[in-house]
């Protein structure tokens, strides 16, 4: 739920990102999304569809990398895989963990094309 | 928002969407720009100032999250009647519609201010930041936020709260954890409500409604307790006063998990 929410949140700081690098276009958008964040990967997906519209990513390609769930154990010190309902010690079965991976819900990289990269093209053809 | 329940930008945050910022269209090179930041920057930054202003006025803002009916607002209702003149209470009441909930608050002499969100299933830091311009926070100690009822959005939302508390009446089963883990992990607090109906439900076991929460690595306390029974209030009242005293030593509070990515990953 909510991804368009997040979505809108996302084209914003895509917008201000390719802003300050002086933009033309944004060709691809990767995010990192957790399995403890809250949102759907491909909510977000459809959801981008909708909020890229008339925005610089308009033909952007949307990108989300699946963020693994790990703990690590305040008892025995390790750490292990876990599943979005049962944050266990996968060694000892201890509930008292610290989650160190999974929470991210992260813009990671953006690639953009600017005036000069299209010029460049246009060259090429 | 979400395609499901159809919510979409909320009053709050859609001066922050509208359509094409202030872009320029220069220079060089294509190029993959590494920008590495949370998706919900413009809500964390908003929860972040809404947290300065209660802190600056010394108010402990307690995030009160739930599904529909399990009996937010009947627990503010009895915690006002039970706290009396100890401290003072506000609440900011969220809704999809109607002022019901704020009518009820105000009924017992606290003030109350209605968010009526429209069709958004959460609050968030910019709405709670205009309910604020209506309530005088000089003279709160404690801000209850009762969040829209759902137990799926409103964890993603920093509001600039101090705790966050989850309520799961006992009519909805023991296993609410298990269903509805980013919720109950975010739960500073889990209260049991309604719990008077245990002795007529042979299907809600305490113990493993507490379990489950264990299994999130959760180590909120869990309190059992009916509004309609003052008798069980006690820690949950307990709790209230520790709190605001806390609040009132100067201790830095703020929920153990921040559910919108503050918590970023730190690269090893």
């Amino acid at each position: 739920m909510h991804e368009l929410s997040v979505c809108q949140g996302l084209m914003r700081q895509v917008e201000q990102v390719a802003a300050n690098n002086n933009a033309k276009s944004v060709k691809r958008i990767l995010l990192r999304v957790g399995g403890l964040s809250g949102v759907e990967p491909s909510l977000l997906q459809s959801a981008f569809e909708i909020a890229r519209a008339g925005t610089i990513a308009e033909h952007a390609e949307l990108e989300i990398e699946d963020g693994p769930i790990v703990v690590k154990c305040q008892e025995c010190g390790a750490s292990s895989a876990a599943k979005l309902n049962r944050l266990l010690c996968q060694y000892c079965g201890e509930w008292r963990v610290n989650v160190v991976e999974g929470e991210e819900l992260l813009l990671l990289s953006m690639d953009i094309e600017t005036a000069q990269s299209a010029a460049e093209e246009s060259r090429h053809v | 928002m979400c395609e499901t329940c159809g919510c979409t930008i909320t009053p709050g945050n859609e001066h922050l969407v509208k359509p094409k910022g202030k872009l320029e269209h220069t220079s060089e090179g294509r190029a993959s720009i590494e920008v590495l930041s949370g998706l919900l920057h413009e809500n964390d930054h908003q929860a972040g100032h809404n947290r300065e202003h209660f802190d600056r006025h010394d108010v402990l803002a307690i995030n009160l999250m739930s599904s529909p009916g399990s009996g937010k607002t009947a627990l503010l209702e009895a915690t006002i009647e039970a706290i009396g003149d100890e401290f003072s209470i506000g609440v900011v009441e969220g809704d999809l519609e109607t002022e019901n909930d704020a009518q009820r608050i105000r009924a017992k002499g606290v003030p109350a201010v209605q968010i009526t969100t429209g069709q958004a299933c959460h609050l968030d830091a910019h709405m709670v930041h205009d309910a604020l311009h209506e309530m005088d926070l000089d003279d709160i100690d404690v801000l209850f936020i009762e969040n829209v009822g759902n137990l799926v959005c409103p964890a993603s939302f920093d509001l600039g709260h101090h705790i966050n508390v989850t309520l799961l009446s006992v009519t909805e089963g023991d296993d609410k954890p298990a269903k509805y883990p980013v919720m109950f992990r975010a739960a500073d607090v889990m209260v049991l409500s309604k719990a008077d109906l245990l002795d007529v439900l042979d299907d809600f076991d305490t113990g493993k409604a507490e379990r489950h929460l264990r299994e999130l690595a959760n180590p909120a306390d869990v309190m059992t307790l009916s509004a309609r029974r003052p008798e069980t209030l006690g820690p949950w009242l307990d709790w209230l006063r520790e709190s605001v005293k806390a609040k009132r030593s100067g201790e830095a509070l703020s929920p153990r998990i921040q559910p919108d990515g503050v918590h970023l990953h730190e690269p090893a």
